[in-house]
């Protein structure tokens, strides 16, 4: 039986169909990423899974149930059922990590800490939906500042050993904070260490609020930036944070998950 | 979200115009005390002149990369006007976000405090609400019949409700920020305000819009209904009575202002000074009152 | 004076307020000072030559993430700050 699950995030839609009939354990058949640009909502969503049918090499009448998640979950039509970003991410995660206790989700437009129970429930969560400062667009917009990409911001972080800090929490303020940062002839790693520790600590006050326990898992598009990862470790004071091997499909693996649990 | 506006080269839509006014009809030598309020914000600084306890003369201006210069220029702006030197100065008093940063002044009070002072002399004793709008934060202010305040709140943490967040949007459209007030309200219906209050999530927010089909007129209409309804929500917090009387750069936004005199059902009292000195002119105004207390002060060089 | 230190942002609105008539002649000897296990509260002179307390400044816009730790999630009954400053002039709004 084949299973589907799309995030809908507010960049990109995320694709993923999975074979539950796989031997020992469902098995990922295929994983699907889309950055929308001037699609529409609606067709984004019909766009993005008929490419992850076709590469699949899948009829839409030979997935059984397909599940949705993320802001525009309820865009998506052809949805069998929705399910929150935390129930997602949660069951998405215990997939990798059946030792998660901790997840904590930065995607581009928001950051929550979630706790899970170990069989991949959600049974709390903290999170900041409304406020651009604790999520990934904040490290984006400053790394623009820069004139670098937010992996090249990373790794730059990486170099430096400093602590400046942030007084700016808005998003737009600290804009012109960091402007005034290369202006005062300030190292660009320095700069990109204080973005990242910012956005760490905003991330982890949050966490905080559910409570730590180990393991940790960040999933999210800022798993990719090392430097973020570095300073959510060092913020949250945790020796390991777990990284899926595919963090942006976590989600809507899960729902895939969820979608066959309900099937059976 | 757009690029960054750092090139040097790109056109400034957000820019207020600078401006410097002096009562001619009077000759500040006549007056037995003068007194300087210095306002340095972080987006516009203000010099005020107040000879006698009265408005004299102002220079409003575009605040440099640096305060201390910055008040010195807004200073040196009156100067030039009115012939007037530090020396003539009985004291001077500084406010705003860069107050501590004035080199000759003699004393810092809050802008909180200036802005209640300011509006009391500009709108009179029947003041009670007072709305600034400054270019990084938002402040609602409540005061009693002599201008002292009873009740305030400052956001200087979020730029929703902000002149940076109009600055935002006057760059995403490419409109100059003069012009925003008047298109919002050239519109086939009134639309929905923008729902999100973050300036940045507002900004992808207005690009769907635009996607969408919505005119650039009608984008603007949307986010200055939504920059109301936060400063509604700012100033409910301190309870809104009547004598309400807004100061700052957003005064001259009538989009905004029209659109929280709705919401509030109350209409801002008018005035025929320029409501973004408020802050400087009610530091100089304290001034003033110091001086009649305690006498004049030696003029701090710079 | 009413004085609301804080913010609304997106997520929420988070203000510490202070009724400084009630802090002047502090009935409590300034409990706050100490009760605050993050030591947010300071003497000031306020504009009118009032001794009274206010949020320091490094703390207005974080109020969220640092009061956390004393509401009830954080396993506090009550909030030290409030009960501490017996002349009631602390309040928060969240």
């Amino acid at each position: 039986m084949y299973t589907a699950g799309i995030d809908m995030g507010s960049r990109t839609v995320k694709v993923v169909i999975i074979d539950n009939d796989a031997a020992g354990a469902p098995s990922v058949k295929k994983t699907h990423l889309m950055f929308p640009g001037d699609v529409d909502g609606d067709a984004a969503a019909d766009k993005a899974y008929d490419d992850a049918l076709a590469a699949a090499g899948l009829r839409r009448d030979e997935v059984r149930a397909v599940f949705a998640t993320g802001a525009g979950r309820k865009t998506v039509n052809f949805a069998t059922d929705s399910v929150t970003e935390m129930s997602a991410g949660a069951k998405g995660v215990s997939y990798f990590f059946p030792s998660a206790r901790t997840i904590v989700d930065v995607g581009a437009e928001e950051g929550r800490g979630v706790k899970t129970d170990g069989n991949g429930k959600a049974i709390d969560f903290a999170g900041n939906e409304k406020c651009a400062a604790g999520a990934g667009s904040f490290a984006e917009a400053m790394s623009r500042a820069l004139q670098m990409t937010l992996t090249e911001f990373g790794e730059a972080s990486l170099r430096s050993d400093k602590s400046i800090p942030m007084n700016a929490q808005c998003t737009v303020f600290a804009e012109s904070e960091v402007v005034s940062l290369i202006h005062s002839a300030t190292p660009k790693e320095d700069i990109a260490k204080a973005v990242l520790d910012a956005v760490a600590s905003r991330v982890c006050a949050m966490v905080r609020r559910v409570g730590i326990d180990k393991d940790v898992v960040l999933i999210g598009g800022m798993v990719h930036n090392p430097g973020f990862v570095q300073a959510l470790k060092s913020s949250m004071d945790v020796d390991e944070v777990k990284l899926p091997e595919i963090p942006e499909f976590v989600s809507a693996l899960g729902c895939a998950l969820l979608a066959a649990e309900a099937r059976q | 979200m757009s690029e960054q506006s750092n090139g040097a080269n790109k056109p400034e839509f957000w820019r207020w115009q600078e401006n410097v006014w002096a009562d001619e009809s009077r000759d500040w030598r006549a007056a037995k005390a003068i007194t300087v309020g210095i306002d340095v914000g972080s987006v516009s600084s203000q010099c005020v002149i107040v000879a006698d306890g009265e408005l004299y003369a102002y220079n409003s201006m575009r605040t440099g990369n640096n305060s201390p210069d910055s008040a010195k220029n807004a200073f040196k702006g009156v100067t030039e006007k009115t012939g007037l030197t530090l020396n003539d100065v009985h004291m001077v008093v500084g406010t705003g976000y860069g107050r501590v940063n004035v080199p000759f002044s003699h004393k810092a009070i809050t802008e909180i405090a200036c802005h209640a002072r300011g509006a009391n002399y500009m709108g009179g004793n029947g003041v009670r609400t007072i709305l600034d709008m400054g270019g990084q934060d938002c402040k609602a202010i409540h005061c009693d019949e002599k201008g002292k305040v009873t009740n305030f709140l400052m956001n200087d943490k979020c730029a929703a409700g902000t002149g940076r967040g109009m600055e935002v949007i006057s760059d995403l459209m490419q409109i100059p920020i003069a012009e925003l007030g008047p298109r919002s309200f050239d519109v086939d219906v009134e639309p929905e305000a923008v729902s999100s209050v973050c300036v940045v999530f507002a900004k992808s927010e207005a690009l769907g819009l635009l996607k969408a089909g919505y005119t650039k007129n009608k984008v603007i209409a949307a986010y200055c209904q939504a920059m109301a309804e936060r400063v509604v929500s700012l100033l409910e917090r301190i309870g809104v009575e009547e004598g309400f009387f807004i100061t700052g750069g957003i005064a001259k936004n009538p989009g905004v202002v029209k659109r929280i005199e709705k919401l509030l059902g109350i209409q801002a009292m008018n005035t025929k000074i320029d409501s973004q000195i408020a802050g400087a002119l009610g530091a100089a105004l304290f001034a003033n009152t110091l001086v009649t207390k305690q006498g004049a002060l030696a003029p701090i060089a710079f | 004076m009413i004085a609301n230190y804080g913010y609304k942002d997106g997520s929420g609105e988070y203000y510490i307020s202070i009724d400084t008539d009630r802090c002047i002649s502090c009935a409590a000897g300034r409990a706050c000072l100490t009760g605050c296990p993050k030591g947010m509260f300071e003497n000031m002179t306020d504009d009118y030559d009032d001794e009274v307390v206010q949020v320091k400044q490094q703390f207005r816009r974080n109020l969220a993430y640092d009061c956390a730790d004393c509401k009830p999630s954080g396993g506090h009954a009550s909030l030290p700050c409030t009960t501490a400053c017996t002349p009631g002039a602390i309040k928060h709004s969240w």
